[in-house]
């Protein structure tokens, strides 16, 4: 004991003059940091429902709830999240997660009120006032999700003009597995399909590599997952929340992987009909809703024919897509599945001409008609009779049929859909140089992105907004010419997309052409239909919810019914209506 | 009252001289402890079973609340056990900032021993400055990680946010705040009479002992056995900075203050060496294309770092899914609360309980995974 020991604790009287710490008169309050992690805030307009908040919050704080009076958009569940601060424990990972980045934490960490209530809330639509108190925010180096697909392999596009050759080449196992990883499960890309596919369900089980259960749920509401695989518009893929900030998953190739070995797992996915109950149906046309109407009602134990115009099954996948996209092992392999579960085919049969209608009503007891869109539709323009100019559809048939088509060396093709890419791809392999005119901007294509940018690479050029008028032929230089004013684009209001509109006097003319291509859309040849009266002015069929048309026992589905005249909304049309043959027969 | 009749006393589990959710039942013959025994069970949160239903990347989330004075070193060797399991490199800048961040915990964990260690004897001002002093640092956290106490900053493949702007300058200046901070600790409580006079002699831990029984940390260096996972077993960068070990003989509650009042140093020098060595770069590499799929192949793994109490590990076992088979967590509070306070108790003061207990570092919750 020194005299050390006795002055040295009175050092604590120099703090006696000194600012406190603590107590602060008057009261200045102390900030949180930037990044402090408080109440959440949420930007509902900017959210879109998928719920990872709610999956990834270890302790389930987070519930989605149907929220009314928020702006619709078209990738949107119409779910918000709810906190609930009894169970939040701020750690932040559904902020981290979120893939619109609308989940914030404010820097608000006082919540006192008298109900209890107060204390569960949905972020964004009470307590607003946090928007202007956003502290801790997603950081763009620790997002959660890969942005990145695995790149598809495909040929070049130097050899693949060369051939038909399939130009996807596909994924194998490690890739697949690799790029299913990449899938959150959230489930909004199912609100995007048509048919509704269990597709979270199915990406995971390719991602743990079991193939045999992600056939057979795709096989649960899609009996042509394989063809989806390859020529899907995949509306699912707009819907990918990985698309927000990134690419989206790649559904439809991860598909196409697991269905192309469908054949090989034929015999362990067990697939029985039920009993036989010795109902007969006839399924007229063997396009893609045909074939699920066929494929679902034979599961149920029906007797089911299939009438099919053609040499083969697949309809417009047959006849309308080029085989450099669906090579024929792909339908192929149709032809197996649905022979392997007993349906009965009777090709090269024509309603109309080998069998009436009138016969068909009589021997079977329900009637499914899928009989696609097969006729051109016109451009009301002068020469288009004239021979040398085809439309599209029969272009794409015949060379699909084996046909020879000469082409020339300089081919247009008129329209900017999915059919007139096609075809101008196609006869961009026949050897010809190839133009697309549309009439509207390029953004306005309705043809699917991708498939325009393998266009252009392939070195076809599309030319926007010309509105043709007129073909001509030469007969001294052997050669077509083109006449077609420029546009411009006016504000439609009643469509709600702008409408090209001719500039007067301007008119362009291309000359030393070979070959034209109209692509404008297509529709029903209803000629063999005349004994029953379905069609409605527009020549497309109205059916009400199970598929049923106005006439009794008379169902329909596919491009004639649907609007979307897409492959995925005809499977969907034909479960629908296979379910609706069920019931009406069950009656 | 005869002679040998003994006192049976029940010390907490709610009561300020025990230093956290656990029970004492001792056997008193006068002022004098004859039989000691733990009890504990009033902290169980179930913890080790709780990360076997979450994936790996929700468990960091939870692993900081096992330890409540120290979280950090849980989410450290958490990460660094799922790093192990799945074959993750961690970028350079993320490893630094990581030693800082275990440094910082280090510090704030020695400083708050300081003021329960002073309070433990009835020295009231120590808490007092040690507490506010923590808050400096704590400050420091919350601009970094966005939280105060629970961080959740460290996670597998790096750490979660980069360092803020100008927040080394801040960290810099606070430790100079805190080194000077030390001299006045030093005057009032280290160099303090009474500090000396409950400490010297007091909780003896044999070297012999310190081996046999398991202990780690500064118990163990007080009994002048160098062992410091920091040196033997170096992780994260650990080998790239001058980390010295620091024991003292004796092995009382004197030589283990002593042992931390020279680790509190050896902290503010490690994380100025930290600072300045960090190079630029990412500060996290995901792991995983989405964490909902992130599964990693059967293994088995033991990682350990070194906490303010000693060694600190995670034995992880993984079984090809995205949640760990089985999660152990080996805490220094357990074998210093179990297998070493009951026998180190005997013979001493009740007075004395509070003071050994906090020398030892017991952190109940660590105890009850």
């Amino acid at each position: 004991m020194g005299i050390k020991n006795i002055v040295n604790p009175l050092l604590q009287l120099k703090f006696i003059l000194r600012k406190r710490n603590t107590i602060r008169i008057p009261f200045d309050e102390k900030l949180p940091a930037e990044r402090y992690r408080g109440s959440h805030y949420n930007d509902v307009n900017k959210c879109i429902g998928c719920g990872n908040c709610s999956t990834i919050c270890m302790n389930n704080a987070i519930d989605m709830i149907k929220i009314d009076n928020i702006e619709s958009k078209e990738q949107d569940s119409g779910l918000r999240p709810r906190v609930d601060y009894g169970r939040c424990c701020y750690c932040g990972l559904c902020v981290d997660i979120c893939p619109t980045g609308s989940l914030n934490f404010s820097n608000e960490y006082i919540q006192i009120e008298e109900s209890p209530d107060t204390f569960v809330y949905t972020p964004g639509l009470e307590r607003k006032h946090l928007a202007e108190k956003i502290s801790y925010t997603q950081d763009v180096s620790t997002k959660l999700q890969n942005p990145l697909r695995i790149e598809m392999n495909h040929l070049e596009p130097d050899k693949r003009i060369k051939s038909f050759a399939e130009e996807v080449l596909g994924y194998t196992m490690e890739e697949a597995r690799q790029e299913a990883q990449r899938c959150m499960e959230c489930g909004i890309c199912v609100v995007g399909c048509p048919d509704r596919m269990h597709i979270p369900e199915y990406i995971r089980e390719i991602s743990q590599g079991d193939n045999v259960s992600a056939l057979k749920l795709m096989l649960d509401n899609n009996p042509m997952s394989e063809i989806c695989g390859k020529v899907c518009t995949r509306h699912c893929e707009d819907m990918c929340v990985a698309a927000v900030d990134g690419e989206s998953v790649a559904i439809r190739w991860l598909k196409r992987y697991a269905s192309e070995q469908l054949t090989k797992h034929l015999n362990e996915l067990n697939i029985t009909p039920a009993p036989d109950n010795n109902k007969k149906i006839a399924v007229v046309g063997g396009g893609p809703s045909g074939i699920t109407a066929a494929y679902y009602l034979r599961l149920r134990g029906y007797d089911v024919t299939l009438y099919e115009e053609l040499d083969h099954l697949g309809g417009m996948a047959y006849v309308g897509i080029p085989r450099y996209r669906l090579p024929m092992e792909s339908l192929e392999r149709q032809k197996e599945l649905l022979a392997h579960v007993g349906v009965k085919f009777k090709f090269s049969t024509r309603i109309g001409d080998n069998i009436k209608m009138k016969q068909l009503r009589e021997d079977y007891e329900a009637v499914f008609l899928g009989i696609g869109l097969h006729k051109s539709r016109k451009l009301k323009v002068e020469g288009e009779d004239l021979p040398g100019i085809y439309q599209a559809s029969d272009f794409l048939r015949k060379i699909n049929l084996g046909e020879k088509i000469e082409v020339g060396d300089r081919v247009i093709v008129i329209g900017g859909g999915n059919v007139a890419i096609d075809a101008a791809r196609v006869s961009r392999r026949l050897g010809a140089e190839v133009s697309i005119y549309y009439r509207r901007r390029h953004i306005d294509m309705p043809a699917d992105n991708e498939e325009i940018a393998d266009t252009e690479a392939e070195g076809i050029t599309i030319i926007p907004q010309r509105i043709p008028m007129k073909f001509e032929y030469e007969l001294k230089e052997k050669s077509f010419k083109y006449y077609c004013a420029p546009a411009k684009m006016v504000d439609d209001p009643e469509r709600g997309r702008p409408k090209p509109v001719m500039i007067e006097g301007e008119l362009h003319c291309i000359e030393d052409i070979d070959t034209i291509i109209v692509a404008i859309g297509q529709e029903a040849d209803i000629s063999a239909f005349s004994e029953v009266n379905i069609f409605n002015k527009w020549g497309k069929i109205d059916t009400d919810e199970d598929g049923m048309t106005s006439e009794s026992g008379i169902f329909a589905g596919g491009d004639t019914v649907n609007s979307k005249n897409d492959l995925i909304s005809a499977v969907a049309d034909g479960i629908k209506a296979a379910r609706g043959i069920d019931k009406f027969l069950k009656k | 009252m005869t002679e040998n009749k003994t006192v049976k006393i029940y010390f907490g589990p709610q009561h300020p001289g025990i230093t956290g959710n656990m029970m004492m039942e001792f056997d008193m013959l006068g002022e004098t402890i004859v039989k000691a025994k733990t009890h504990v069970g009033y902290l169980h949160r179930a913890f080790e079973k709780l990360m076997e239903r979450r994936n790996y990347l929700q468990n960091f989330t939870i692993v900081c609340r096992i330890c409540v004075p120290e979280p950090d070193v849980n989410e450290q060797a958490y990460s660094m056990a799922v790093e192990q399991l799945a074959g993750i490199e961690v970028p350079l800048r993320a490893k630094y900032i990581r030693v800082i961040v275990m440094e910082m915990a280090r510090l704030i964990s020695y400083i708050m021993w300081s003021g329960g260690q002073a309070a433990s004897m009835g020295l009231y001002t120590m808490p007092q400055w040690s507490f506010a002093d923590r808050d400096y640092l704590i400050d420091l956290f919350e601009e970094l990680s966005g939280a105060r106490i629970y961080h959740m900053y460290i996670w597998p493949g790096g750490v979660r946010r980069d360092l803020p702007a100008k927040w080394s300058d801040k960290l810099l200046s606070t430790l100079d705040y805190i080194e000077k901070r030390l001299i006045d600790y030093d005057k009032i409580f280290f160099e303090n009479d009474i500090f000396f006079k409950r400490s010297k002699g007091v909780g003896i831990v044999e070297p012999e002992l310190a081996r046999e029984r398991g202990l780690a940390g500064p118990v163990l260096r007080a009994c002048g056995i160098s062992e410091d996972v920091r040196i033997n077993n170096p992780y994260e960068v650990y080998n790239k900075l001058n980390v010295s070990p620091i024991t003292e003989n004796g092995g009382d509650i004197y030589a283990r203050a002593m042992v931390r009042r020279r680790e509190m140093d050896q902290s503010i020098s490690i994380i100025r060496q930290a600072l300045n060595d960090m190079p630029s770069g990412p500060f996290y590499k995901r792991p995983f294309d989405n964490p909902f799929k992130f599964t990693i192949e059967s293994n088995q793994t033991y990682q350990k770092i070194e906490s303010a109490r000693g060694e600190y590990g995670y034995f992880v076992v993984s079984d090809g899914t995205d949640k760990p088979r089985r999660v152990h967590v080996r805490g220094p509070g357990f074998v210093h609360a179990f297998t070493l306070l009951e026998n180190l108790l005997i013979g001493n003061k009740l007075a004395d309980v509070p003071v050994i207990m906090t020398s030892l570092g017991i952190c109940p919750p660590e105890i009850e995974r």
